[in-house]
């Protein structure tokens, strides 16, 4: 099949005969990074002598950031700080995945390492137990770039069918997503729910209910899980807000955010006062919305395919074409979350975190 | 190769991440009727432990104006857990669930047609209405050619099709096989399947069903269907007349009894059933598609095997008659009678609400009877 990779063809029983080897005590740890683009993932394995059993048994490492848009190649060293772990779904127990912050030579944090600044944010916000839920929508492309399954050169039928569609001319590479969600439970990472997208090969999982710092940790490794699953099958994901012009969705990560004052009796006036912070700083947060300071997002966010205007703030209860919506049956319980469905299918989950926590819970100590 | 690209992903990579535990987390896949009345929908959620019954699944929303329910203004809707099966698909402890669709403002979807259908049925429980339902189906390729025929052509005429085996007769079967065993697995009264007359079509049987089971069971029945057809990387349609000129519809006939037709006598009984349904067949051909017979008018033909839409009839073994009294039953002197109407394509809530409507309510006149709750 022209689109599926080479690699994909390799005998998978070959492989598993390999896979299968029993490792004696030995365990494998696989740091994984972002690396200088801000929204590509790399990774590279170690061994360790005993399996680890938290984050501190996990040592500190460096790579060459010359190879990944990180540095010079005169001063290339870039630390890698472990962060959290998981478990590993590809090469199984005890192996690990370790998702990592990357330093600069000098110690301080490396330009695409956003993290640092998030998580300084919710060291100072603890008590209000913010939490996060979000939804990664991604569209499943061929090795040639155009999407996968649909005809080449050409276009599958109108938008109308597909979403959370059933049938072969309806579900376009489910299989991507059923391995992925069971890879995601698997490692620990807290995948919540899964469907099928508006246009057809996309497709949208949702991670959470994660408090704080958790958010981006568990979004960025259920990233690198999706990248990986797809590998294996020999197609490709993209995060690209617009990946196709014209008639078709975008791809959104809305971000759904309730902090315990929300949640609990008459949480409903908290929401409103949040939505009405977010109100006054709409150019700020659009900047922090996509990893080119909106410049994505401007192709995605027309006010069409049940997306706002870039230019204008809005909210309402059930409604799908504002910035900020809050679910019917919030409005009716006067209680629970909001929904921010502005930021793009390739943001930065720790920017997006930061700015809503700071917005609504720190700016007025500033 | 008129299979989806979507086939021919590696399905020995899709077992290794299929075999990965879960530990106690749950997969619910929430499955709904969307807004053109034929159509599934699914999405999942995980849940911290396996549901033991359908209270333990929590209630949930989507957003309607994707699924041509709502505006996009106002899009939030509700699905109501209805019934639960085991997941064929992602196996236990994961869950299949069925759900009711209810608006913003708590009413009934359009396309909800459960609703209505369980109230008549609560209202008839001591008459122990059982209902069998036989599903037929085309098989088709992702090119829209029913699947193993020619492409830009027909296979030889019906007459070696029906019941057939050989791969010259006999085209799909893996589908209905792989079909059966799921249904069989997930815990869907299927009771029986064969090859159709029309090849590349087939049929399943569903029941016997008690009351709003029906419906139930069959919309969950064509839901694995669905699955396993996209699995396979084919399509399949309930379309009645999938292929005009000489080849048969797909119809859903449905069978029908009450404790009193299983009884000794019960003959007369459905024959008096019968002289009911004879005096109100505008009413039950408007049920018995979702384009208030519509649909059917391509397929009631009064040529193969079918009744003409435009009349009446009923007959012992006589499958050219609206409806059929098995030779059986009319030996036995009770039992059962099949009601060949329906088409492919129908609501089986609303089928089987008319059936009692009429039958067991003994309503008269075009339009259905309006209770106090």
């Amino acid at each position: 099949m022209a689109s599926l990779s080479v690699s994909s063809g390799l005998n998978k029983a070959v492989r598993q005969q390999y896979m299968s080897l029993p490792q004696g005590g030995k365990c494998q740890v696989t740091y994984i990074w972002i690396d200088g683009t801000g929204e590509g993932l790399r990774n590279k394995t170690r061994t360790l002598d005993i399996e680890p059993t938290s984050i501190e048994d996990i040592p500190e490492w460096n790579f060459d950031g010359s190879s990944t848009y990180q540095s010079e190649g005169s001063n290339s060293d870039m630390y890698l700080i472990p962060v959290c772990m998981f478990r590993d779904p590809f090469t199984l127990d005890p192996n690990k995945l370790v998702f990592c912050e990357v330093l600069k030579y000098n110690r301080l944090p490396a330009e695409t390492n956003h993290r640092a600044a998030c998580n300084k944010v919710m060291e100072q916000v603890k008590e209000h137990c913010i939490w996060f839920g979000m939804e990664q929508e991604f569209t499943l492309l061929g090795m040639d770039g155009h999407p996968f399954a649909w005809p080449q050169n050409g276009y599958p039928g109108p938008q109308g069918p597909y979403y959370c569609g059933v049938g072969a001319d309806n579900a376009y590479g489910r299989d991507i997503v059923e391995c992925h969600y069971k890879a995601c439970l698997y490692a620990g990472v807290k995948i919540c729910g899964t469907n099928a997208e508006v246009m057809p090969s996309q497709w949208e999982f949702q991670v959470g209910p994660c408090e704080g710092i958790d958010m981006g940790d568990h979004l960025w490794v259920a990233r690198f899980l999706l990248h990986r699953v797809c590998e294996d099958f020999g197609v490709v994901a993209t995060l690209d807000p617009k990946p196709m012009k014209g008639n078709w969705n975008g791809a959104g990560c809305h971000t759904n955010v309730s902090t315990k004052q929300m949640r609990e009796e008459e949480g409903l006036q908290y929401i409103e006062q949040a939505i009405e912070k977010l109100s006054k700083k709409h150019t700020e947060h659009i900047r922090e919305y996509d990893p080119r300071g909106g410049e994505d997002n401007k192709r995605r966010l027309t006010g069409l395919h049940e997306t706002s205007n870039i230019e204008d703030f809005s909210a309402g209860v059930a409604n799908r074409g504002a910035s900020i919506r809050i679910p019917r049956q919030v409005g009716q319980e006067k209680k629970g979350y909001f929904e921010d469905r502005r930021p793009a299918a390739n943001c930065d989950p720790y920017s997006v975190t930061r700015a809503i926590t700071n917005t609504c819970l720190l700016d007025e100590e500033e | 190769m008129a299979t989806s690209a979507s086939s021919k992903l590696n399905k020995a990579v899709k077992q290794q991440y299929m075999e990965l535990p879960q530990g106690d987390k749950v997969q619910a896949m929430y499955i709904w009727i969307d807004g053109s009345g034929e159509g599934l929908r699914c999405k999942t959620k995980t849940l911290d432990s396996e549901p033991k019954t359908i209270e333990d699944l929590p209630e949930w929303n989507f957003d309607g104006s994707s699924t041509y329910q709502s505006e996009g203004s106002n899009s939030d809707m509700y699905l109501i857990p209805a019934a639960m099966f085991r997941d064929p698909f992602r196996k236990d402890p994961n869950k299949l669930v069925l759900c009711e669709v209810v608006k913003y403002n708590h009413k009934p979807d359009e396309n909800n047609l459960r609703h209505t259908c369980k109230q008549i049925m609560s209202m008839v429980e001591n008459s122990h209405p059982w209902f069998g339902m036989e599903q037929e189906y085309t098989i088709l390729g992702t090119d829209g050619h029913p699947f193993g025929w020619p492409s830009n052509g027909f296979p030889g005429p019906q007459g070696p099709y029906y019941c057939g085996v050989g791969a010259d007769k006999a085209y799909g079967r893996d589908v209905v096989e792989a079909h059966y065993r799921a249904c069989l697995y997930a815990g869907v009264q299927i009771c029986g399947t064969n090859a159709e007359v029309m090849p590349a079509q087939w049929e399943f049987q569903i029941g016997p069903c008690e009351g709003i089971n029906m419906g139930d069971h069959l919309w969950v029945a064509r839901f694995i269907l669905h699955r396993v057809c996209e699995d396979f990387g084919v399509i399949v349609s309930f379309d009645p007349k999938p292929i005009s000129g000489n080849w048969n519809g797909a119809g859903c006939h449905t069978n029908f009894s009450t404790k009193e037709m299983r009884e000794d006598g019960g003959l007369k009984v459905i024959e008096e059933a019968i002289e009911r349904l004879s005096k109100r067949h505008q009413y039950h051909i408007r049920a018995y598609d979702p384009k208030g017979g519509l649909d059917n008018a391509r397929r009631l033909t009064g040529h193969h095997e079918t009744s003409n839409i435009g009349e009446f009839s009923a007959g012992v073994a006589n499958r050219g008659a609206s409806i059929r009294i098995p030779r059986a039953v009319g030996q036995d002197k009770k039992g059962y009678f099949e009601d060949r109407r329906p088409s492919a394509n129908c609501n089986p809530y609303i089928v089987t609400e008319a059936m009692v409507r009429t039958c067991i309510l003994k309503e008269e006149g075009e339009q259905p009877t309006e209770y106090n709750k």
